[in-house]
């Protein structure tokens, strides 16, 4: 799939941006930013973007600052995929002409915006739970694992031409996500959204350790570098 | 009247929990069309690199074979349950029990069949 990217200028004063004020005007057009997680189908059809009211417990701030300035799309199928299929030859495909693009913000203010996003951190108890043993796993067994054992590949893409596309691509994941909100949400997804099309895999601790250490690897392999 | 408004809370609460659980449609809709398909026959945007195709379930003929507690165990406690693709999840967290009830009956809706 080809990804798209594409640089909107907007001419958005850093003044804007100061206190969370754009948080609070452009981003929650889009994202909810104050919580509480969709209750309801119904809600999260309607979702945009991702939920950001937990920003601080999940993103990488150095990650933020430069996918702001430079957005490309990491969901194939955009954030509810049921809006963005058609019917095509083959089956569902993906109707790219009812995808928006996030608009692309200027160093200044992709800097501020990620400020006030790693504040936002309602969930610090969760992330807390979570420990991450240093260790290594080779690309084969994780990949083995990805796809065979646990079967992520359904709805992940794991290299840009392979995999799932109605839920987030996975061989950026550790580049935008704190290794502790990996490990939390794969061990239970509807703890931060009710609604999440991810399912509990009832994966076990040794499990969860393998593919947050896999992901990690994954992230820097030269051909995923960008 | 403390009873009476005991009963009206009581009421309030269950009214909802009757709220809380979604419809069989939109659970399919949110759920199994990313693999299943929009139309329910298999060839969801999801299936490109698949090694298992999705059950069509449109399909009287093989859906016929399977019993409402084997649609049910399926679904709630993943493909592999029933010896089958690890690619079907479990949703046994997403779902209560009595929506994945409701999903079979979905189920047995869209293949116009019954078991057996």
């Amino acid at each position: 799939m080809k990804r798209v990217l594409i640089v909107v200028l907007l001419g958005l004063s850093a003044a804007t941006f100061a206190e969370g004020g754009v948080l609070q005007g452009s981003c929650s057009s889009c994202h909810n930013i104050k919580g509480p997680a969709a209750q309801t189908l119904k809600i999260a059809f309607e979702k945009k973007g991702p939920d950001l009211f937990y920003a601080g417990n999940k993103y990488r701030q150095e990650w933020l600052v430069s996918w702001l300035q430079k957005p490309d799309r990491i969901r194939p199928a955009g954030m509810y995929y049921g809006g963005h299929i058609k019917v095509g030859a083959k089956g569902d495909e993906i109707d790219t002409s009812t995808l928006m693009n996030h608009i692309a913000l200027s160093k200044a203010d992709a800097t501020s915006v990620a400020a006030e996003l790693m504040k936002m951190k309602p969930h610090d108890d969760l992330i807390a739970k979570e420990k991450i043993e240093p260790g290594t796993i080779s690309m084969q067994m994780g990949e083995m694992a990805f796809n065979k054992f646990l079967g992520c590949m359904a709805c992940h893409l794991i290299e840009p031409e392979y995999g799932g596309l109605s839920g987030p691509e996975l061989y950026t994941a550790a580049k935008r996500l704190q290794p502790q909100y990996m490990a939390s949400f794969i061990r239970a997804p509807q703890v931060w959204e009710p609604k999440s099309m991810m399912p509990n895999k009832n994966l076990s601790d040794a499990n969860i350790q393998k593919m947050v250490r896999y992901l990690e690897s994954l992230s820097k392999e030269a051909a995923n570098a960008n | 009247m403390p009873t009476k408004f005991f009963l009206l809370l009581l009421l309030a609460v269950s009214s909802a929990q009757v709220q809380a659980k979604e419809t069989p449609a939109d659970n399919y809709k949110a759920y199994c069309v990313q693999c299943h398909g929009s139309e329910g026959t298999g060839k969801g945007v999801n299936v490109r690199d698949m090694s298992v195709v999705p059950r069509d379930h449109t399909d009287a003929k093989s859906m016929s074979a399977r019993s409402d507690e084997t649609l049910f165990k399926a679904i709630k406690e993943g493909g592999t349950s029933i010896n089958k693709s690890i690619l079907m999840p479990p949703w046994s967290a997403t779902l209560s029990d009595e929506e994945i009830n409701d999903l079979v009956q979905y189920l047995r809706m869209l293949c116009k069949c019954k078991f057996g």
